[in-house]
């Protein structure tokens, strides 16, 4: 069991979670992520680990409750327990140094950037950091971004905080000045890791991106993550989670994300209707041989 | 119960071989329960009395670990069923999962005399019948286990490899510890073998035996990520390793549309239907995409399972997609029997070339090609080649790729010195297991590759063997 040791809701639907895994948080490098399961009849959840505290042995998730699994999740307290942590998993970030690197997290995305960013300038690098949200209820990690950056912009779709536009507008005003980027990261939504990946290419600027597959085993085992990049298929949870933006088939990785849309609401609107009749925790009927 | 009083032995030959009760095809394709019942007291004493107890048994060196098989067989004849069960333990930890899926037409049931002039003897139902005997009657006991020798074992993955190097070291003295990557133990036996040929109790009943006889089990241990096997020899105080990874990294064909929705390797499909529940959706909170029309790329073991759990799992029709005859077909003949019987409909002579998909990505059909047999290939098979103009499609919603598994590089690229093929299988000693690495051996399907559950065992029996020596002398 790995019992839970603090939980904070940091934006709207947006939880922060400190859990006790000794194993993970000793090992953790930036960019990797760990598979959390709640119950035994839970699925298997992949999150990006932000940061750990190896001392205390423990490891801090943030996660946008957007499901079944991670609205339960949301719902934990400190003391209650996770029934599986496994980890860390996925490749670490490759870091080095670039020169100048733009680090760019577009809504939940922030809370995978924010240790890749904390190691880019822990070795030396200036980092331009881009922090978007759609709107100022989802904007997250701001200051510990603002820490950790030499220069940052915030951007909202809707204008509601800070300069109003999406994260490439900011991009596109870096590349403007003439910055000479080394390395560009881009962490969020798909629609946006494509269209930063398509204002560096042009400019022939290196530009990193973090992949969010449907997962199973997430230790290579299935292909359930499978991904096309370069033209040849890649296993996220082995093989990155982060690639060459330029490279990634993002139509398809879209697409994939979709398969579950129809289960995935009749499990969330079971735990929507469990709530109405207060039935958690009680029997369910039975589904079929066990 | 049985009726504990020896027969007369009847003249050999004059009983037919027992067949062993089942599920009807049409009542178990809508369940997920054992697809045969099992024999019963009665039955199992007659058919153990069809062994003719020869003086130098064909049958045992047709099992890779040697099971005292007459001296088992005539323990049943006498009623003696869980002294029976007793005999086949002192070489095979895992009687009960054996008897359901050893290849025993290609094992120890292949040299039995019997099977020259009519049928052999069913060494493997009569296995299978004694080691649940023992179990439901609460008669497995714990054996006396040596004085504490002070060493201690890591052993990575618990599938039947692991599990038996854990459960031979335990007995011994050694203190050992199990690390598994998945949150459940059992490999295979837990995440690709389905319920209806190997129901989960009896995974979990042998490995709660191997915990009881003292080996400690961590899940959620990926080794490689979690720890390495330096790690685990240098800092946490290992004397020697075994590493029985088993053969998990699924092989896709690399043709167009594979990435499609809706198409899964077996492992992917079998994993969400076995180990994650899918059959319970939305019990259970893992699903599998309903279907209606699936076809299953492969001819094995795995192709079988995969389309008996569709058929399973609702779809209306499930179609085999094979490249070579059914004479080629790698799945055991019970496999291929059973899946006929529940209405798996069989494309032999055929192959995927291109999967289509609508808008939305889903796979709509499979476009595929008829072959025909050329001259033998290294395997001695006979080379399937492709008949021009023979492209045909088939409407499905789901495909499910059984082509086989690979070494999962995980263990081998985080351990400098342990030596791979070129296809990722960790080089071995046959005899010993041991690897290019001081203190670490191997052994089991990512030795081998894909391969069955009773070599995995053997192998791990005497990896076991050798690492007691090794943890005696320190020679290596
Ligand atoms: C390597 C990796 C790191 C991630 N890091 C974070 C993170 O730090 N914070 C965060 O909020 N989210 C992260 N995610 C996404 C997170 O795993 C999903 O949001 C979560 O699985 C949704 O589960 P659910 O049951 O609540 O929602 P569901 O109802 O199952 O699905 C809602 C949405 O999530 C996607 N999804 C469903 N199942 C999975 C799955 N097993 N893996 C990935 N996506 C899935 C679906 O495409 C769907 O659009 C990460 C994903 C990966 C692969
Ligand atoms: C669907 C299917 C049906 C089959 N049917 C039959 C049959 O009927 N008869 C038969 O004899 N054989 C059958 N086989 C083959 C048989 O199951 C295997 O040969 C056997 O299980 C191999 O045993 P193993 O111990 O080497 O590996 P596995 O059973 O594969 O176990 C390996 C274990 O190691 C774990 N692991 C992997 N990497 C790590 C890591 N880095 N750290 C920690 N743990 C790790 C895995 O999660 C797994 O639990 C079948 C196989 C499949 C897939
Ligand atoms: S272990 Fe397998 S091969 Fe050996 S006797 Fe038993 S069923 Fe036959
Ligand atoms: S070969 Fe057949 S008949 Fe002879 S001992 Fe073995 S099982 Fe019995
Ligand atoms: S999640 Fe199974 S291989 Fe990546």
């Amino acid at each position: 069991m790995y019992p839970i040791l603090e939980t904070k809701e940091i934006a709207k639907n947006v939880f922060l979670q400190k859990v006790l895994a000794p194993r993970v948080a000793k090992k953790r490098k930036a960019g990797q992520f760990l598979v959390l399961r709640r119950t035994d009849d839970g699925e298997r959840i992949p999150l990006t680990i932000v940061s750990s505290d190896a001392g205390e042995g423990s490891v801090t998730i943030i996660f946008q409750a957007v499901g079944k699994s991670t609205t339960e999740f949301a719902r934990m307290k400190p003391g209650d327990s996770y029934l599986d942590v496994v980890g860390p998993l996925g490749l670490a970030t490759h870091i080095e140094k670039f020169g100048t690197v733009v680090g760019i997290g577009g809504g939940i995305g922030t809370a995978p950037l924010l240790p890749i960013a904390t190691a880019i300038k822990g070795a030396g690098n200036r980092l331009l950091s881009v922090v978007g949200a759609r709107t100022k209820d989802l904007l997250i990690l701001e200051d510990e971004m603002r820490a950790v950056s030499d220069e940052i912009v915030v951007t909202t779709d809707d204008g509601s905080y800070a300069k109003k536009g999406f994260v490439t507008t900011a991009l596109q005003e870096f590349i403007d000045r003439g910055e000479k980027i080394g390395l560009c990261i881009a962490i969020g939504p798909v629609p946006m890791m494509r269209a930063v990946a398509e204002v560096t290419r042009p400019h022939g600027i290196k530009t990193m991106v973090s992949l969010n597959p449907i997962m199973v085993d997430a230790t290579g085992m299935c292909g359930a993550c499978r991904v096309t990049v370069g033209g040849t298929t890649k296993f996220v949870c082995v093989d990155g989670p982060e690639f060459d933006g330029h490279q990634v088939d993002f139509k398809e990785l879209v697409m994939r994300n979709r398969a579950y849309l129809r289960e995935e609401k009749t499990a969330m609107d079971r735990i929507e209707h469990k709530d109405g009749k207060c039935m958690d925790g009680a029997a369910v009927p039975a589904g079929g041989g066990n | 119960m049985a009726d504990a009083t020896p027969k007369p032995r009847p003249k050999p030959f004059s009983i037919p071989r027992q067949p062993m009760p089942e599920q009807p095809p049409q009542v178990r394709v809508g369940n997920f329960r054992e697809v045969p019942f099992g024999l019963t007291p009665d039955l199992a004493i007659l058919e153990a009395t069809r062994c003719i107890q020869c003086k130098k048994p064909q049958c045992v060196p047709g099992c890779p670990v040697s099971v005292q098989i007459p001296e088992f067989i005539d323990l049943v004849a006498k009623g003696k069923f869980v002294e029976a069960a007793r005999k086949i333990k002192e070489t095979n930890a895992l009687p009960a999962v054996c008897g359901r899926v050893c290849p025993q037409e290609e094992q120890c049931e292949k040299p039995c005399v019997l099977g020259k002039k009519g049928e052999p003897v069913a060494i493997g139902r009569l296995e299978r019948f004694v080691a649940d005997f023992e179990r439901v009657t609460g008669n497995v006991v714990v054996p006396g286990i040596g004085a504490p020798t002070g060493k201690r074992v890591a052993v990575v993955g618990a599938g039947p490899a692991g599990l038996t190097v854990a459960g031979d070291l335990v007995q011994i003295g050694h203190d050992v510890t199990i690390f598994e990557a998945l949150h459940k133990p059992g490999g295979v036996l837990m995440y690709g073998i389905p319920e209806f040929r190997l129901p989960k109790e009896i995974v979990q009943a042998e490995v709660e035996y191997i915990q009881k006889l003292g080996a400690k089990l961590e899940c959620n241990a990926v080794i490689g990520k979690s720890i390495t096997i330096d790690e685990l020899l240098e800092e946490e105080g290992f004397d020697a390793v075994f590493v029985g990874t088993g053969a998990g990294l699924p092989y896709f064909m690399n043709i167009p549309g594979e990435n499609l929705i809706g198409v899964y390797s077996a492992n992917e499909y079998l994993t969400r239907a076995n180990l994650m529940k899918a059959y319970l959706f939305p019990q259970s909170d893992t699903p599998l995409n309903k279907a209606t029309n699936v076809a299953v790329v492969g001819g094995g073991n795995v192709a079988m399972d995969a389309a008996r759990t569709a058929k399973r799992m609702g779809a209306e029709h499930v179609y085999l997609v094979y490249r070579r005859s059914k004479k080629e077909m790698p799945a055991r003949v019970e496999e291929v029997h059973h899946a006929e019987e529940e209405g798996i409909e069989f494309h032999l002579l055929t192959n995927p070339i291109t999967y289509h998909g609508d808008d939305e990505s889903r796979v709509i059909s499979v476009e595929c090609q008829k072959m025909e047999l050329g001259e033998p290939d290294a395997s001695g098979r006979r080379r399937p080649v492709v008949i021009k103009g023979s492209e045909f499609k088939l409407a499905v919603d789901t495909v499910i790729v059984s082509i086989g598994n690979g070494a999962n590089p995980l263990v081998p690229s985080t351990t400098p010195g342990l030596d791979t093929n070129k296809w990722g299988n960790i080089l071995a000693d046959q005899e010993t297991g041991k690897t290019s690495k001081k203190g670490v051996f191997a052994g089991g399907d990512i030795v081998i590759g894909a391969a069955t559950v009773i070599l995995a065992m053997g192998a791990g029996r005497k990896a076991a063997a050798a690492m007691h020596e090794y943890l005696k002398t320190g020679a290596w």
